[in-house]
């Protein structure tokens, strides 16, 4: 007897086009989140922010009560929602740009005032959206659109390390860097996301993931060697790994 | 100052004080903000009576933040606001162009002082053009009312929440430095607007039905295109019902007088004066600056000789009464850059000069 192992999750919406590139990582990042919200069955509690970039997409696929914030705003729009309706599951879905760049007011102040939110960015280290751009997590000699020569420390200074900046904040519960490269990995990434849902589920705080992913097109690679590209260059600068959980120990 | 200032009997009270504690009595459920002068009182108020009452309060960490939590709890069908003051509320423009998109009800109070940039914090009603022709990107219109007493600015917030609801427009009640600080006796009556169901589009889990989409984002320019014309046809049904001013000894008067806000006062008295001295001067006050009552001013050009706008500004709704007059007779301006409006016996003397 046959027995499906692997399905859609039930709380996409039907006959979602699918919009991102190939081989880009949004994909496997939002399908984990509908997952997550499945089997913490919260799904008809939820209610989505989705950010400006190739994350406001987010509200085309999950078939969830969502609302789409300005750009870098999603945390203070998301804020409005949970102090309104603090009964409610509230995240938002950022890109790196959004949440750690024109958002980070937004982002380190929902931190720093512990607001039971779960923020997923995804960092892939250019703006997608816009054609390939350096960004705040632009790492050093990566070469972008806009650093035609690659990032050198003297003109464009430094990448932030998103994941253990918002674990600084006194107000977060769980704050991880996670990848999706392998197997093991996606693995990993779905516990850190179930695990920034549950801190606020339970009302402990904020709960953060940056997910390191690829953006093939824009990094003019394909999807294989994007992967490689996160292992090798990636994953050095931003260290996979909890940089805070105040429910362990 | 109190919530329980709802009674009969009249109290002295602040124009900040008092439109915070309407928002309350509104039904308001969060409130958001950033301190600036000249309206701080407002956000000072809210943060120990919103507490008091198990309703939401957050100390945003800017005006850019405070208006998109705004956005976030209307879009949960709660009615909230956020308040602020010029300089700041460029810093909302953004975000008003996004809740127009959006259709939320959103309410801001904006009390006017100096600009531009830092400027003072004088009274002034130098944004009357933010307010009315935005700052932000795109074709949109946001509602604005101009209360000229601190018993208007209770009543005009009532109306501001209860506006922004039935037509799912952001709304603003654009208030002076003047208004916010001074003193006056105010009746605190009942909201006395019905409450508006928005439970076909509010954002509260999407249980047994599809999830709704809050969105501005349009990809297809033929989409846009249909977004646009029925935003229009709101406006223009906005524009029918709730066109609202003041106006008095306009039948056979020479000059009328335009003015709005806190202005209005003195021009009132200068009317007098002018009527005194047997100038057939009458006024019109507009309560809602959008809508404009444009149709009204287009009447009144077929039988009066001039039309004399005062404003605290260099100029600015000056131009939606010669738009509505349309060349049919003079409009001149007797103006004050910034600060407390010129005094009646000035205006008067004035606009004596102009006939």
């Amino acid at each position: 007897m046959a027995t499906q192992v692997f399905k859609i999750p039930e709380i996409y919406r039907k006959n979602a086009k699918y919009t991102f590139c190939p081989g880009c990582d949004h994909g496997v990042a939002v399908r984990l989140v509908a997952e997550v919200l499945e089997e913490m069955k919260c799904a008809e509690n939820t209610i989505a922010v989705c950010s400006i970039g190739c994350s406001v997409t987010l509200y085309d696929f999950l078939n969830l009560d969502s609302l789409e914030a300005p750009h870098g705003r999603a945390l203070a729009e998301a804020t409005g929602v949970k102090r309104a309706k603090p009964d409610k599951i509230v995240f938002t879905y950022q890109g790196d740009g959004d949440f750690a760049s024109i958002g980070l007011a937004e982002s380190m102040h929902a931190a720093l005032r512990g607001e039971n939110l779960t923020a997923i960015c995804i960092n892939n280290t250019t703006y997608g959206m816009t054609g390939g751009q350096l960004g705040p997590t632009t790492i050093l000699g990566q070469v972008t659109t806009t650093s035609p020569t690659g990032r050198n420390l003297e003109y464009y200074g430094y990448p932030i390390k998103i994941a253990e900046h918002i674990a600084l904040c006194d107000g977060t519960a769980f704050s991880a860097r996670v990848s999706l490269d392998t197997v093991p990995n996606i693995r990993k990434a779905k516990q850190a996301i179930k695990k920034a849902f549950e801190v606020q589920a339970k009302g402990l705080g904020f709960g953060f993931v940056e997910i390191l992913s690829t953006c093939p097109t824009n990094w003019r690679m394909s999807p294989d060697k994007a992967h490689d590209r996160v292992r090798e260059e990636m994953m050095p600068v931003f260290k996979p790994g909890v940089y805070k959980d105040i429910t362990e120990g | 100052m109190a919530v329980d200032c709802l009674t009969d009997k009249k109290v002295l009270i602040k124009g900040n004080y008092a439109i915070a504690n309407a928002a309350v009595l509104a039904g308001c459920q969060c409130y958001f903000g950033y301190p600036i002068t000249p309206q701080s009182e407002i956000g000072e108020f809210m943060s120990g009576k919103m507490q008091e009452l198990g309703r939401a309060y957050v100390s945003a960490e800017s005006e850019l933040a405070a208006i998109n939590m705004t956005i976030g709890a209307c879009a949960t069908g709660v009615k909230a606001m956020s308040s602020s003051s010029s300089c700041a509320v460029s810093l909302m423009q953004e975000a008003l162009s996004y809740a127009t998109s959006d259709q939320l009800p959103v309410v801001l109070v904006s009390v006017m002082r100096g600009g531009p940039g830092l400027g003072n914090i004088y009274p002034s009603q130098g944004d009357y053009f933010q307010a009315t022709k935005g700052g932000g990107n795109g074709d949109y219109k946001l509602i604005v009312l101009a209360p000229s007493t601190v018993q208007e600015c209770v009543d005009l917030t009532y109306k501001a929440f209860y506006l922004a609801q039935k037509y799912r427009n952001p709304t603003v009640l654009l208030a002076d430095g003047l208004l916010g600080q001074m003193m006056e006796p105010v009746t605190f009556k009942p909201y006395p607007y019905p409450e508006i169901d928005n439970s076909d589009w509010a954002l509260d889990g999407a249980k047994e039905r599809d999830g709704r989409i809050i969105r501005s984002y349009a990809p297809l320019a033929d989409n846009q295109c249909v977004f646009l014309e029925r935003l229009y046809n709101k406006y223009k049904l906005i524009e029918e019902n709730e066109t609202e001013w003041e106006e008095k000894d306009t039948q056979g008067a020479d000059i009328v007088l335009v003015s709005f806000g806190s202005t209005s006062r003195n021009v009132k008295t200068a009317a007098k004066i002018l009527r005194l001295k047997g100038i057939k001067a009458g006024i019109l006050r507009p309560v809602t600056l959008f809508p404009f009552p444009s149709k009204r001013l287009q009447e009144l050009s077929n039988t009066v000789k001039k039309f004399v706008v005062v404003e605290v500004n260099m100029g600015q709704m000056v131009y939606d009464v010669k738009l509505a007059v349309n060349g049919k007779v003079p409009v001149e301006l007797v103006h004050k850059p910034v600060g407390a409006p010129p005094s009646p016996e000035e205006i008067a003397k004035r606009i004596e000069e102009l006939l």
